[in-house]
Order: C-alpha cells, then sequence, then structure tokens
C-alpha cells in the first residue's frame, strides 16, 4: 500500500517537471551535446548532413581564420576598456548618490533608463550622433569642432574612431544594472561603522579605503565578472552601430562570428560556428572558474 | 523677619556665585577669542568645501543624466524633423520650430512597423504566458513534492543555468529548420518558455510558505493542483509579477533568435524589423522616420518602468542580466 502511494507521488512530481525537462532536454540538453558533435564533423554539408570526418579540422580553420582573429581582437579590446571603466563609473555615481538626497529618486529612475530600452533601437540614435557624412555632419563632430579638433566619421572611418564609439555605447547600455547593483550595496552598509570611525576623527578618504570599499568588495567582484561575461558577448550593439556587415566594417565580435558562420551571406557552416562557439564558452567557463575560486578562497567557512 | 534675612542671604550668595562664574566665563571668552577665531575660520573652510564638494557631486551626477538623457532627446527631435529640413542642416540644429509628426504616420504606412509591433505583443505574451506555466508547475514539483531523483534533477537544472544560450543557439537553430518552424510563431516561441533561473527564484519562494498550509489543506481534502492554484500562486504573486516584468523585457528587446529563424517580413518583431528597415526600409535613407520607429519601439518599455519603477528595479537587483 505504502509502496503504491509512493509510486503514485513520485509520478505526479515528474508529471509536474515534464514540461520543463521537455523544453530544455530539447533546446539546452540536446543541443549542448551536439554542438560537440558538431564541432568535430569535418565537411559538413548542412544541405545533404553529411561530413566525411571528424577531427580537430574546425577548430583549426577557426583559429585560423583573420575574421576570427579580427573577431577576438576586438572583443578582448572591448573588454578590457569597457568593464573596469564602466565599474569605476558606476562607483563613482553611486557615491555620488548616497551624498545627495533631494535628488536621488529622480536620478536613479534616469540612471536606470538605457536598462529598459532596446539595445538594437538605441544603437541607431548613437549612429546617428556619431556618423559623419558628406550632407552632415553630426552632432559629435559638431562638438568637436567647437573644442578645436578635426571632425572624424566615428561609424565608417578609423579603426580606433568605431571602438570608441562601440566603447562607448557598451558603457552607456551595462551602466544601469552596475549602478543599481552599487546603490544597493552602499546602502547595506552598516553606518554604525562610519559613526565609529566619525568618532575616532577619520578622514573621509580613509574612510572610504577602509571601511566602504572593503565592505562592497564582494558587489563589484560580482560586477567585474558579470561584465566580463557580458562583454564577451557583446554582440547586438554593435549591430545596431555598425550594421549587419560586421567583417567588412572590421567590428566583429566572437558571437558575432558564430552566427555570420551560420546564417546570411557567409552562412551555412554550422562546424565552424559550433567550434567558434566552444572556444568563447571555454572563456567564458574560465572566467567562471576564477570567480568560483576567489569566492571559496574568500570564505573559507561557507 | 529671620527667615527673609535667611532667604536673602541665600540670595546673596547666589549672586556673588553667579557673578565669580561669569566673570571667569568672560576671562575664558577672552583668552580664547583668539583661538575662536581659528575655530570660525576652519568651520568657514569646512563648510566651504563642503559646499565645493556637494557641488562636484552635483555636477557630475547631472553630466551622466545628461549623456542618458540626450540620446533620448535626440531621438525625439530628429522624429520631428521633416525629411527635407533634416537632411538640409549640415550642421545639426538642437531644435526645430515646425515640428512635424508625418514621420509617425510614415513607419506605419511606408514599412510595417504595426505588423512588427503586434507580432512582438504576440510572440511577447505568448512566451512569457507559457513559461509562467511551465515554471510553476516545475517550482511547485521542486518545492512541495517529494519524489525519487528530484535532488539529482535540481542539480542539473542549476548547472543549466551556466550554458550560455551563444552555445546552444546553433542547434536549435538547425533543429527548428528541419522542424520546418522558420518563420513560425511556434520556432520563435518554443526556445524561450523555459528558464532554469526563474525556476529558481520561485521555488524559494515557495518554499517559504510555511507546511502547516499544505497538510491542513490536505486534511480538507484538497488536491496539490488546487493547493497550488488557489495558496501557492496568489501568496507567490510579487515573485510572479517580478518575472513576469523581467520576461517581457527580455521578450521585447530579443534580436539573435528573431534574425536567425525569420527571414520572411510578416514573422520579423521589432528588433530585427527596425534593423530591415534602416536597410532597405524607405527606399532611401530616412533618418527621421527612423528615428520615429525607434521612439514607437523604445515607448512601450519606458511606459511600463515608469509605472512599475520600484517592482523593476527589485527585480532586477534580484538577478537580472541584460542578456
Amino acid at each position: 500500500m505504502r509502496k503504491k502511494t509512493v509510486h503514485i507521488n513520485s509520478l505526479k512530481g515528474w508529471l509536474y517537471l515534464l514540461p520543463a525537462i521537455l523544453f530544455l532536454g530539447i533546446f539546452m540538453v540536446y543541443p549542448l551535446i551536439d554542438v560537440f558533435v558538431y564541432s568535430f564533423e569535418e565537411g559538413y554539408n548542412s544541405a545533404s548532413q553529411t561530413y566525411f570526418g571528424t577531427g580537430f579540422y574546425n577548430y583549426s580553420y577557426v583559429l585560423h581564420d583573420p575574421y576570427f582573429l579580427q573577431a577576438v581582437k576586438n572583443t578582448f579590446i572591448l573588454v578590457i576598456i569597457t568593464v573596469p571603466l564602466s565599474t569605476g563609473i558606476a562607483l563613482l555615481i553611486s557615491i555620488g548618490l548616497q551624498a545627495v538626497k533631494p535628488l536621488r529618486e529622480l536620478l536613479q529612475t534616469i540612471y536606470f533608463l538605457p536598462y529598459v530600452t532596446n539595445t538594437l533601437a538605441v544603437g541607431m540614435v548613437f549612429m546617428i550622433l556619431f556618423k559623419k557624412t558628406a550632407y552632415s555632419e553630426g552632432l559629435i563632430n559638431l562638438l568637436i569642432t567647437w573644442l578645436g579638433g578635426t571632425g572624424v566619421d566615428f561609424i565608417d572611418g578609423p579603426y580606433w574612431a568605431k571602438m570608441f564609439v562601440l566603447c562607448f555605447y557598451t558603457v552607456w547600455v551595462v551602466m544601469p544594472f552596475k549602478i543599481l547593483i552599487l546603490t544597493g550595496a552602499l546602502a547595506g552598509v552598516d553606518r554604525q561603522y562610519y559613526h565609529a570611525a566619525r568618532v575616532d576623527g577619520t578622514s573621509k578618504f580613509r574612510i572610504f579605503m577602509r571601511i566602504t570599499l572593503p565592505m562592497i568588495s564582494p558587489m563589484i567582484f560580482y560586477l567585474v565578472i558579470t561584465g566580463f561575461i557580458g562583454a564577451f558577448k557583446a554582440y547586438s550593439d554593435v549591430v545596431a552601430l555598425f550594421g549587419t556587415n560586421l567583417n567588412a566594417a572590421q567590428m566583429n565580435t566572437m558571437v558575432g562570428y558564430v552566427y555570420d558562420m551560420l546564417y546570411g551571406d557567409s552562412g551555412g557552416y554550422p562546424s565552424y560556428a559550433s567550434a567558434a562557439a566552444i572556444i568563447l564558452f571555454a572563456i567564458i567557463l574560465t572566467i567562471t572558474c576564477i570567480n568560483l575560486l576567489i569566492r571559496l578562497k574568500n570564505q573559507p567557512d561557507s | 523677619m529671620q527667615e527673609n534675612n535667611k532667604k536673602t542671604s541665600a540670595a546673596r550668595l547666589r549672586d556673588l556665585l553667579r557673578k565669580l562664574v561669569h566673570k571667569r566665563r568672560n576671562f575664558l571668552y577672552n583668552k580664547n577669542t583668539a583661538v575662536r577665531a581659528d575655530y570660525i575660520k576652519i568651520e568657514k573652510t569646512a563648510r566651504r568645501r563642503k559646499k565645493t564638494a556637494g557641488a562636484i557631486t552635483y555636477i557630475l551626477l547631472s553630466v551622466w543624466a545628461v549623456i542618458v538623457l540626450f540620446p533620448f532627446y535626440w531621438m525625439v527631435l530628429t522624429s520631428v524633423k521633416s525629411y527635407g529640413a533634416y537632411n538640409s542642416e549640415y550642421i545639426p540644429k538642437f531644435f526645430t520650430l515646425s515640428p512635424t509628426l508625418q514621420n509617425y504616420a510614415d513607419v506605419f504606412t511606408a514599412v510595417p512597423l504595426g505588423k512588427y509591433l503586434l507580432n512582438t505583443v504576440i510572440f511577447t505574451l505568448a512566451t512569457t504566458l507559457l513559461m509562467l506555466v511551465v515554471i510553476t508547475l516545475a517550482a511547485f514539483a521542486f518545492a512541495r513534492l517529494d519524489f525519487r531523483g528530484k535532488n539529482i534533477v535540481f542539480v542539473i537544472f542549476l548547472s543549466l543555468m551556466m550554458i550560455p544560450n551563444e552555445l546552444v543557439i546553433i542547434t536549435n537553430y538547425m533543429t527548428v529548420t528541419n522542424l520546418d518552424m522558420r518563420n513560425s510563431f511556434s520556432g520563435l516561441i518554443l526556445p524561450s518558455v523555459t528558464s532554469v533561473f526563474y525556476i529558481y527564484l520561485l521555488k524559494e519562494n515557495f518554499e517559504q510558505i510555511p507546511d502547516a498550509l499544505y497538510y491542513a489543506a490536505k486534511v480538507d481534502g484538497t488536491s496539490d493542483f488546487k493547493y497550488l492554484l488557489k495558496v501557492m500562486i496568489p501568496i507567490s504573486k510579487p515573485t510572479l509579477v517580478t518575472v513576469t516584468i523581467l520576461k517581457v523585457i527580455e521578450c521585447w528587446n530579443s534580436y539573435v533568435w528573431p534574425r536567425l529563424i525569420t527571414d520572411d517580413e510578416n514573422y520579423f518583431l521589432v528588433s530585427n524589423g527596425i534593423q530591415e528597415i534602416r536597410e532597405n526600409g524607405f527606399g532611401r535613407e530616412n533618418i527621421p522616420a527612423m528615428m520615429a520607429a525607434v521612439v514607437v519601439i523604445s515607448l512601450p518599455l519606458i511606459v511600463l518602468f515608469l509605472i512599475f519603477r520600484k517592482k523593476i528595479m527589485e527585480g532586477v537587483a534580484r538577478g537580472g542580466m541584460k542578456g
């Protein structure tokens, strides 16, 4: 009797889980295995679904593809510039927000706006702000000439001008999340520490270095890690600025390379796409593991 | 009489004391005037420094506010300039004296933005509703039911959270193509109706509901499903609302999957729709009309945000990440 009820309950549990397992199985677990299979199948033809060998050829092809190397370079530059920059500015702004009372709510609302906007749509606004064409100067170039510089086309111009816009827009997009998390972290620091420090006559800078920073450092660390992962996956903001033909613009990212291999004019090579995606995944996994290791080291008891 | 005398002597003593204290105070005061002047000075500089620090803070904060808001201003401004006016401005103007709504009419007539919007609404609603059903059932199983293998399945679910979407999208693209589901709503919707993270979030919430309620319901003969419907879902409404809003934002902004899976304009969502408008929209490059489309696309989420500001920010802080 008892055995029977256990059995029925078991069945019921699995029944409730069934939709989730089904969807995750089809669109998550199976693809996860399959992507590795694809990446080792040489000469895969998506029309006839045949291949003529297995091995590391796809990886070797991808790693020797100048477009992929360009994409890797772009992605790394983007990551190295935007992650520290956005985290630093977000920290400054959050500290500033702590100090002001009357306008805090309004400012917080404004700062959060980029989070709820369509990355692709607003990216086009950035595109026209920075673009310089034969018949229009563009706003940013107007400001540059006012300040005495010479204008440059940030969208179709030299490499570093394009990279600048991309970094600028990326920082603009990721800022809301960072400000939100950091203001939360700053508000969570126990006031008593500050009172005690003030009684002792500690200077503000010292208070910041010795109390605030250590107290919120786990959150900063969290932001840096999620920032790394997010920036490694950059794609739709790049499309918004430079259009879909990213290889021609020299502005492709690793994710962009994966999609270009899969689809579009240069597409039809799921094996190359898989190999590139796995290389990207390896990088992200490394960062995640470093994250876990440092966390475990910092909190040995928990 | 004697009493009166006593009083006066006491009063006199008091006076004397008062005088002494006063003298002492005066003495101290005179002695300390120099120090006091210094003190006032120090306080003044401190106040000034505080004021400048405050001013710098405000300037810094306003600069960032301007950087955030300016693109929005520019997009609205450009969208109300007429095509001719915009293209004749070699040096862009910061305002316009003759605003026009022609561009807004154009985006609904010259390009099928209305269709894109409708598709996105259908996609967003269907995905979110389906996801709510799937994650509620799964979270209920994890939080309330006991069955063999539960813990193993839960660990597998959690480890799936680490898998980036970019890795599985390749096979999903092939799967959907092979199933002949390209250019269809089912192809668009089905891959994104589960979220392990939201299952996890909801499970945590469900577990906080006291067991006593469940046993009481069991005694009354309530079925598990009815208990989920009548007790757990109403109690967990705040979390469900948060999850819903986050999912709606995610759906509204999704770009990569719709771009891969549709090449028929009738199934475009706003993100790949706007990209299409940009590349081959009006037969010529029409930036004011494009900006009008951008405004139309951005507005729903901004309105949603202004209504549910607190909820959205809380939800994102609890575990939202863009993308």
